[in-house]
């Protein structure tokens, strides 16, 4: 019996350390190859441990992205992003959570079903509203619908809004509290859990989107980083003679999501759980 | 009584006010658009010349679009492989991540780094990978005597290609899926094993039916992620070798902002969107006769 744990045992670290060797080879095989010397890019058997190791590799290809403009560029449409979604969705949640109004329920099904919705069959009608706002070519497009709400986060926080008692509120309300107040004193410190999940869920959405700066950004000077990235490729082979260089760039681009996942690791767990359990 | 209704009306008014935003950007962003592209699609537009009506011509020479068909048969293959194939991936891994053993949490955060990288990292990243003369798929079959295949050059192996792709960034569904096995109480598999039953009968009577809303979460979602592929084809194949990875979005785009057709990438969208609401419907209903609420 005892045997027969241990043999399970061995199995399933076996398992997984199989599983994990697949899942990270193409990680330590990007970060290899970024810290190469573009004489040894096509080794055979692949060179694993970078020799000579190229520091230098990392400033040139920073330089040829324009780092420094297009980091400022992605940083101010995620941080507008994060913050308008958070803040309106969290209102509209409290509302369709907390109050009660005619036609409540057929306006939250509405929310459902939109987040079903993929945003591609709006793109075209979008797109002209857009450039009669005058708006393409600014950032305006990626970050002002963030801020009526994403329907996504409506009903995550509508969810974790039903999992507060009621009875807290009516004892702020009989103390004379307002609404507003009951949601930024009473209930707000007990949200900061899915606040956390969704601010993170808000920075990885839009450090990463591709399809809405591809459609409405032109100029280079407004590139964001996964832009100057694409373009940075896009007009060469796989395996021409800078691909350390692009691999350098790609790191660099993946960096600050794999940092905010590792230190944030916790609530971005629960937030992706919570979505599932009460899908 | 005067009062108590004065107070309902103050609440639904506060509600509607809350609810403001999204109310708003509903109109504006949804309901609105979704209305215009209808019209849209009844009409021909380049964005310079006056906006033409068509009446149904756009949906005629839908009929008569052989790049239609192909997105739309890409799109499906790809759907139909790559959807259960994530499923079944994600569902082994999550059990095997549910198990409590030591650093079992080390493991659950690597099987989630890959998901977490920016689309088109991946998708540049992958290119090299399945590069056939210097990629790491064929340099390793190359060390143990296999001739890999052409990959993302070969119209064959495209849409493979990036079907196996896409198996390796299922954190989400990862992460779900053990939700859901975390929340199986321990007594049934207690009771289980006494009646003798083996690890596929745990599974299919224990693990499976006590899952299965979460499995359905999963498998909308999954078939709706599948009908919007872009990134990874606009970057890695642009649609080709000889539209082999045509994926449908990547045909409304280049139809939408590469030939500027807005009426035929409207008349795309609307279709699109009839599809992913059929297939919605289908699911839900579907999803009655194995799903298993438990105290609903």
């Amino acid at each position: 019996m005892k045997n027969r744990g241990i043999v399970k045992l061995i199995f399933l670290y076996m398992s997984l350390i199989l599983g994990a060797t697949l899942i990270l080879a193409p990680v330590v095989w990007m970060l290899s190859t970024s810290l190469k010397d573009p004489s040894h890019l096509f080794d055979f058997p692949p060179q694993w441990i970078p020799n000579p190791v190229r520091w230098d590799n990392y400033p040139t290809a920073l330089n040829t992205m324009n780092f420094a403009i297009t980091f400022r560029n992605t940083v101010y449409v995620t941080f507008m992003e994060m913050l308008g979604s958070t803040v309106s969705s969290l209102l509209v949640a409290y509302g369709f959570a907390r109050m009660r109004f005619p036609g409540k329920n057929f306006l939250f099904m509405l929310v459902l079903a939109t987040m079903m919705l993929p945003g591609q069959v709006t793109m075209v009608p979008k797109f002209i509203l857009f450039r009669i706002l005058g708006w393409v070519d600014t950032f305006n497009p990626l970050w002002v619908p963030a801020f009526f709400g994403r329907p996504f986060f409506i009903f995550l926080l509508n969810q974790f809004f039903l999992t507060i008692p009621k009875e807290l509120d009516e004892a702020a309300r009989i103390d004379g509290c307002g609404s507003f107040r009951i949601l930024t004193r009473i209930l707000l410190p007990q949200l900061k859990p899915a606040l956390a999940a969704l601010t993170i869920f808000g920075f990885m959405g839009a450090w990463n989107e591709f399809m809405n700066p591809l459609i409405y950004i032109n100029s280079q000077a407004k590139w964001t980083l996964v832009l100057a990235l694409n373009a940075f490729q896009s007009p060469l082979e796989p395996g021409a003679p800078v691909t350390h260089l692009i691999m350098a760039a790609s790191l660099v681009v993946a960096l600050p999501c794999m940092i905010v996942f590792l230190l944030a690791q916790k609530y971005f767990i629960e937030g992706v759980v919570f979505s599932g359990m009460k899908g | 009584m005067r009062h108590r209704s004065k107070l309902m009306q103050r609440e639904a008014l506060e509600g509607f006010l809350y609810i403001a935003p999204w109310l708003i950007g509903f109109t504006v962003f949804y309901a609105g658009p979704l209305i215009a592209s209808l019209l849209f699609s009844f009409t021909s537009w380049d964005l310079l010349s006056p906006v033409k009506w068509v009446g149904l011509a756009n949906y005629r020479s839908m009929l008569k679009d052989e790049l239609f068909f192909q997105a739309l048969k890409v799109t499906t293959i790809y759907s139909i492989f790559a959807v259960p194939l994530q499923l079944i991936v994600s569902l082994i891994l999550a059990m095997l991540l549910n198990s409590k053993i030591r650093a079992i949490s080390i493991f659950r955060t690597i099987y989630y780094v890959p998901t977490i990288l920016p689309a088109v990292v991946s998708a540049i990243l992958w290119r090299w990978i399945f590069n056939p003369e210097i990629g790491l798929i064929n340099l390793f079959l190359k060390l143990i005597g296999i001739r890999g295949p052409e990959w993302l050059t070969s119209s064959q192996w495209a849409l493979p290609a990036l079907i196996i792709m896409s198996l390796w960034s299922i954190g989400s569904s990862i992460i779900i899926f053990l939700g859901g096995l975390q929340g199986v109480p321990d007594y049934l598999y207690e009771a289980a094993e006494l009646d003798g039953a083996n690890l596929w009968e745990k599974f299919r009577n224990v693990t499976f039916p006590m899952i299965s809303p979460v499995f359905l979460f999963n498998l909308i979602i999954g078939i709706i992620d599948s009908f919007q592929v872009f990134t990874y084809p606009y970057i890695m194949t642009e649609g080709g070798p000889e539209y082999s990875t045509l994926f449908y979005v990547l045909y409304l785009y280049q139809n939408a902002f590469q030939y500027f057709k807005m009426g035929y990438a409207s008349s795309l969208a609307w279709i699109l969107f009839i599809i992913i609401l059929l297939l919605t419907l289908l699911q839900t209903l579907l999803s009655k006769k194995w799903v298993f609420y438990s105290g609903g």
